[in-house]
């Protein structure tokens, strides 16, 4: 069972890396480099140490942001679905950063944090936080009662069933929420490097776009898509690891 | 139809006064400007299965969790084993309608769940729990989860749980009436041998008749708007009576008949 989903992976994989190669080799565009010329530049900067400078860059606002995103996130959604005062407070805060076009506030943090790594880690903050605050909100608000009377007929105190049961009743969409926000995390980074200062792998990007190095620029892109990815998979297996029960699978596997 | 019970002997650290496990007392509750019991008084004898039936909507689940504490009364006052109720206590476990397990934790942590939650270590917790895992008749699903256990297993599971906390009294919010017909059967079936075996006082809601006169010891006709117990029917012969012939009994069918001739006009 596991095998064929596996095998189905692949099949996905080669299926979309073919397409890549086969609209490249047309090509659909000069600056369109085929798969294996991006995976032949990703080899490369990968073996001269380019793609491991720019990533050291790229992944410090990333991880403070995405670590601050998901504690404060978390807690906060906690509260706001557990009181409905904090909701009245904090729910369209979050809603407006949701909702805001991110890209035209950049102006904005920067003249107010500078160039450095303040205003990057606002952006990957703007980017994660909503959804996860939001998210965990609904899902703490949407605890079942007869779960909770459950807890406090066998005499639970409150914070008993703060952790035992409504956090883990809720822990679904709270990851779900962990994942959406991750890879607006991953957005946010790229898009901190790309309109604040060129540096990472948004400056990989854009030096190699300037000089028409086009599988560079790809590679670059392929990467971060590819760690985003990986790390999404490392979310979903620690959920299956903290909450097994709440796995259903699928009807086929 | 009223007929005194045989007393419980098997009783000894009680007071003397009362037989009763459970007491409610001129119990008034409102939700808004909703009234749904008012001045309601109702004894609960020990050892004994009391149903509270009526129509829906006619205050049984109120009654049932002011009496777990999980509600409070706007007056009144309830005791268990002759202490008020202040809330939930180590004396009263709730099994529920919609069996309320938590879906991430298998049937062993389900069931010790209720000892989890008292503080019990987790060898002692969990030998419990597979006792009443066993008497319940799921012995080798320990390691399963909700989701891959059928309606009537899970609620097998509720009933183990409540089980398993040892109280006095178990109050059963319908209990069985998110199972199939067969299922039910064989609950009910089930339910008279624990009632016979665990020294315990059952309250039940329920708002089948049938079900109602099958089980109970007492059954407590609940009238709504507001609700209040307009009779009190003590079947006399069904209890001693094999299982298999309670459902063919003149009795059992008189009293089925007789409460749905006082209940058919408060159904709409």
């Amino acid at each position: 069972m596991m095998r064929r989903s596996l095998w189905l992976k692949i099949v996905s994989a080669v299926v979309l890396f073919g397409a890549w190669q086969i609209a490249g080799m047309i090509p659909v565009s000069y600056a369109f480099p085929t798969f294996f010329e991006s995976m032949a530049a990703l080899i490369r900067m990968a073996g001269d140490g380019t793609l491991l400078t720019a990533y050291i860059e790229t992944l410090r606002p990333l991880v403070v942001g995405v670590g601050i995103s998901a504690f404060l996130g978390i807690g906060l959604g906690l509260w706001i679905g557990l009181s409905a005062k904090f909701d009245w407070l904090f729910s369209p805060i979050f809603i407006v950063m949701q909702a805001a076009p991110l890209a035209a506030l950049i102006p904005l943090l920067v003249m107010a944090y500078g160039i450095g790594l303040t205003s990057k880690v606002f952006v990957v903050c703007i980017m994660a936080m909503p959804v996860i605050v939001l998210n965990t909100a609904s899902a703490v608000r949407n605890t079942p009662a007869s779960l909770k009377e459950m807890g406090r007929s066998f005499m639970a105190s409150d914070t008993k069933i703060m952790l035992r049961i409504i956090i883990p009743a809720a822990s679904p969409v709270i990851f779900s929420g962990l994942r959406l926000g991750v890879s607006a995390g991953f957005i946010g980074a790229i898009l901190a490097e790309l309109k604040i200062t060129p540096t990472g792998v948004g400056d990989i990007i854009t030096y190699s776009r300037s000089i028409a190095d086009y599988p560079a620029m790809y590679a670059a892109i392929f990467s971060i898509i590819l760690l985003a990815v990986l790390f999404l998979n490392f979310l979903e297996r620690l959920e299956v690891y903290l909450f097994e029960g709440n796995v259903r699978g699928y009807a086929s596997d | 139809m009223v007929m005194p019970q045989i007393k419980e002997a098997d009783v000894p650290d009680m007071p003397p006064q009362s037989d009763n496990a459970v007491v409610a007392r001129g119990i008034s509750k409102t939700y808004g400007s909703v009234e749904a019991l008012r001045d309601l008084s109702l004894e609960f004898p020990r050892g004994q299965l009391t149903s509270l039936l009526g129509p829906s909507g006619c205050g049984k689940t109120t009654l049932l969790k002011i009496i777990a504490g999980l509600l409070k009364p706007n007056s009144g006052e309830i005791e268990v084993n002759g202490k008020p109720v202040k809330g939930p206590g180590p004396d009263r476990a709730f099994v529920f309608q919609d069996f309320a397990l938590m879906p991430w934790a298998n049937v062993l942590r389900n069931v010790a769940f209720g000892l989890e939650l008292r503080g019990v270590a987790t060898s002692e917790r969990e030998a419990i729990a597979e006792k009443y895992i066993a008497e319940v008749g799921l012995a080798g699903f320990e390691k399963s989860y909700p989701h891959q256990l059928s309606g009537g297993m899970r609620q097998r599971v509720g009933l183990a749980r409540a089980l398993s906390v040892d109280a006095d009294v178990l109050l059963m919010d319908e209990p069985f009436s998110a199972v199939d017909e067969q299922t039910r059967r064989k609950f009910q079936e089930d339910l008279l041998n624990l009632v016979q075996n665990e020294n315990k006082t059952f309250i039940f809601v329920t708002h089948s008749i049938e079900e109602a006169v099958y089980v109970s010891d007492q059954i407590a006709i609940l009238l709504p708007r507001p609700s209040r117990v307009s009779e009190i029917i003590r079947p006399t012969d069904l209890r001693h009576k094999n299982v298999d012939n309670i459902r063919r009994d003149p009795e059992y069918l008189d009293i089925v008949d007789s409460i749905w001739a006082s209940l058919r006009s408060y159904v709409e």
